[in-house]
């Protein structure tokens, strides 16, 4: 029990300074923050079915279901509480990790990454035919209300949203941190390790991915809310095979080990990429190719290894287990 | 009295191979019995059938009443069989001690649903139960990878007793082990199930080993059981003098 307190006590911190920093940061850090936030929670996700041992390509589904059910629910309910449209958009996500979960729970390694890949693609292909949906063009979203609360400015739509994402991430990484340290955590790792053994001792390698599949869906689509409330907009690019790429970089770069590298990778990549666009307008993927190259090549065990070591946690249970050495 | 294990007509055949004929054989609760056998034949097939990896072509298996042969593997586990592995089956990029964590989890209660703390007090007393048992307190952090082969097949038994079996079949647990290691780690094994009512079934090709810990031997040859009976008179056999230990005069 006094891990939970101590994971609750430290995310409410963390809750309570990023709301205060973010009164006093810059306008156009608090949007490059809300988007790294709402990525990163959707990274999280894949980190937690990355301790089982898979890999998802096609993140991208339950990161438009997301955003698509927090937008056509402003556009043909009129409801616009980002609070309801954030929890409503990780619901639907989660309905259909569970649909899908029992059929992508028997596969591994590549076979896994290609059927996810082939679902996001599929939801991408609809999204941009069906013009009831927005098209190829999507669609905009008006500023949202926050519990009764209808902020007046554009400043004002920004520092809510950015208040709702950080309450978002403290709540998903104080969870994950709690579920790594768990019983039913270490048990994802073990999956990884040797499936045979996990089911010889008695336990399902089936029911463990298909369990972790699902919190991975939930935490895509409360990613793909936030996104889309943060922008302002949605379109099929939400469910295309270069933003599930995008996670499975932000998975990379964090490695698996610590939940805060999730979201401190995250901002990296967000910062890298918007001053990469600004100076390379061209050239800014390949800026952040290189960056990952370095990452890959200095920390093969991702930023999360920089912070255990700072904290000298055992090799054995995460950085290892990371790397696969 | 009735046996804990009764196995009747069980039969496998990998095409024309047939690597289980016809096995009929029982077990009494709690009995030390020794599996011998050259390769091929057919002992860790019969441990495969009876732990669930192997679906039998014919025959029952039955375990305090209940049949369960055909069973997966993780279905034969709840009804009280467990086995370790001639090749230690551990979860590599793990400590010892989380593996045994891991084992003791999905053996607990509520099992591996609980989003309790791996290291809560019970489990940590458990764990620590297991290590001193065992004698794996030295190494419970060291990698998996470190550790010599007689203390990774400590671990893998370990990880076996964890839910108190009724039936624990050890596939070969002194294989790979230095000649010298082999007594003291069958004396550590045979200690830490002592207070345990377990019936043990070990496939060995020792066999000073099975002399001494087995209380009965079966002798595997083509997939049939030539031989059954106390330790002397099976390694005394001339069959199994002639087909098994190649001690015929």
């Amino acid at each position: 029990m006094a891990g939970w307190l101590r994971t609750s006590a430290a995310a409410l911190v963390c809750f309570v300074a990023l709301v205060l920093l973010g009164r006093v940061l810059p306008n156009w850090f608090v949007l490059v923050a809300t988007l790294a936030f709402a990525k990163g929670i959707v990274a999280l996700g894949l980190v937690v079915l990355m301790r089982c041992g898979l890999v998802s390509f096609g993140q991208g589904i339950f990161f438009c279901t997301g955003a698509y059910a927090a937008g056509l629910t402003i556009r043909l309910l009129g409801l616009d509480d980002g609070v309801l449209l954030t929890a409503l958009g990780g619901l639907l996500a989660l309905i259909l990790g569970l649909i899908i979960a029992p059929l992508l729970a028997g596969y591994r390694g590549i076979f896994f990454a290609t059927l996810t890949l082939a679902l996001s693609m599929i939801a991408y292909g609809i999204l941009d035919k069906v013009s009831w949906l927005g098209g190829s063009d999507g669609f905009n979203l008006h500023a949202p209300s926050f519990v009764g609360y209808h902020p007046a400015t554009p400043q004002d739509v920004s520092y809510a949203i950015f208040v709702l994402t950080s309450l978002a991430t403290v709540v998903a990484a104080a969870l994950c941190r709690i579920h790594f340290d768990s019983l039913r955590g270490l048990l994802s790792l073990a999956a990884r390790d040797n499936e045979i053994r996990v089911e010889y001792l008695g336990a399902s390698v089936r029911w463990v991915s298909g369990m972790n599949f699902a919190v991975a869906a939930l935490l895509a689509g409360i990613g793909g809310a936030l996104s889309a409330l943060s922008l302002g907009h949605i379109d099929p690019d939400f469910a295309f095979w270069t933003t599930s790429g995008e996670f499975v970089f932000l998975a990379i770069l964090s490695g698996y080990a610590s939940v805060t590298a999730v979201f401190v990778a995250s901002i990296i990549v967000e910062l890298v990429r918007s001053y990469s666009s600004q100076y390379f307008p061209n050239t800014w993927q390949g800026a952040l190719g290189l960056f990952l190259l370095l990452v890959i090549l200095f920390l093969p065990q991702g930023l999360g290894s920089l912070l255990l070591v700072r904290r000298g946690k055992p090799k054995s249970q995460e950085v290892r287990a990371e790397s696969g050495k | 009295m009735t046996p804990l294990l009764q196995i009747t007509g069980l039969q496998k055949s990998f095409g024309a191979v047939v690597a289980a004929r016809d096995i009929s054989v029982f077990a009494r609760r709690g009995e030390r019995l020794g599996l011998i056998g050259n390769n091929g034949a057919g002992k860790t097939t019969f441990v495969n059938l009876v732990t669930g990896y192997l679906k039998p072509d014919a025959g029952r298996v039955v375990l305090d009443g209940e049949d369960i042969a055909g069973l997966p593997p993780r279905r034969v586990r709840r009804s009280g069989v467990s086995r370790s592995f001639q090749i230690p089956q551990l979860f590599a990029s793990l400590t010892p001690d989380e593996n045994l964590l891991i084992a003791l989890g999905i053996a607990s209660e509520d099992g591996m649903s609980s989003w309790r703390p791996a290291r809560s007090a019970a489990m940590t007393a458990g764990l620590d139960d297991l290590l001193t048992r065992f004698r794996l307190d030295e190494y419970r952090h060291h990698s998996i990878a470190a550790l010599p082969g007689g203390v990774r097949k400590l671990v893998d038994v370990a990880m076996a007793v964890t839910h108190q079996p009724k039936l624990l079949l050890l596939d070969e647990p002194t294989s790979g082990v230095a000649a010298e290691e082999k007594f003291p780690l069958m004396d550590v094994i045979m200690r830490a199930l002592a207070g345990s009512d377990a019936t043990v079934l070990f496939v060995e090709h020792d066999m000073e080993i099975v002399g001494r810990y087995a209380e009965r031997v079966l002798a595997f040859y083509d997939g049939r059981i030539i031989a059954d009976g106390p330790p002397a008179a099976v390694l005394g056999d001339a069959d199994v003098q002639r087909y098994v230990t190649g001690m015929a005069s």
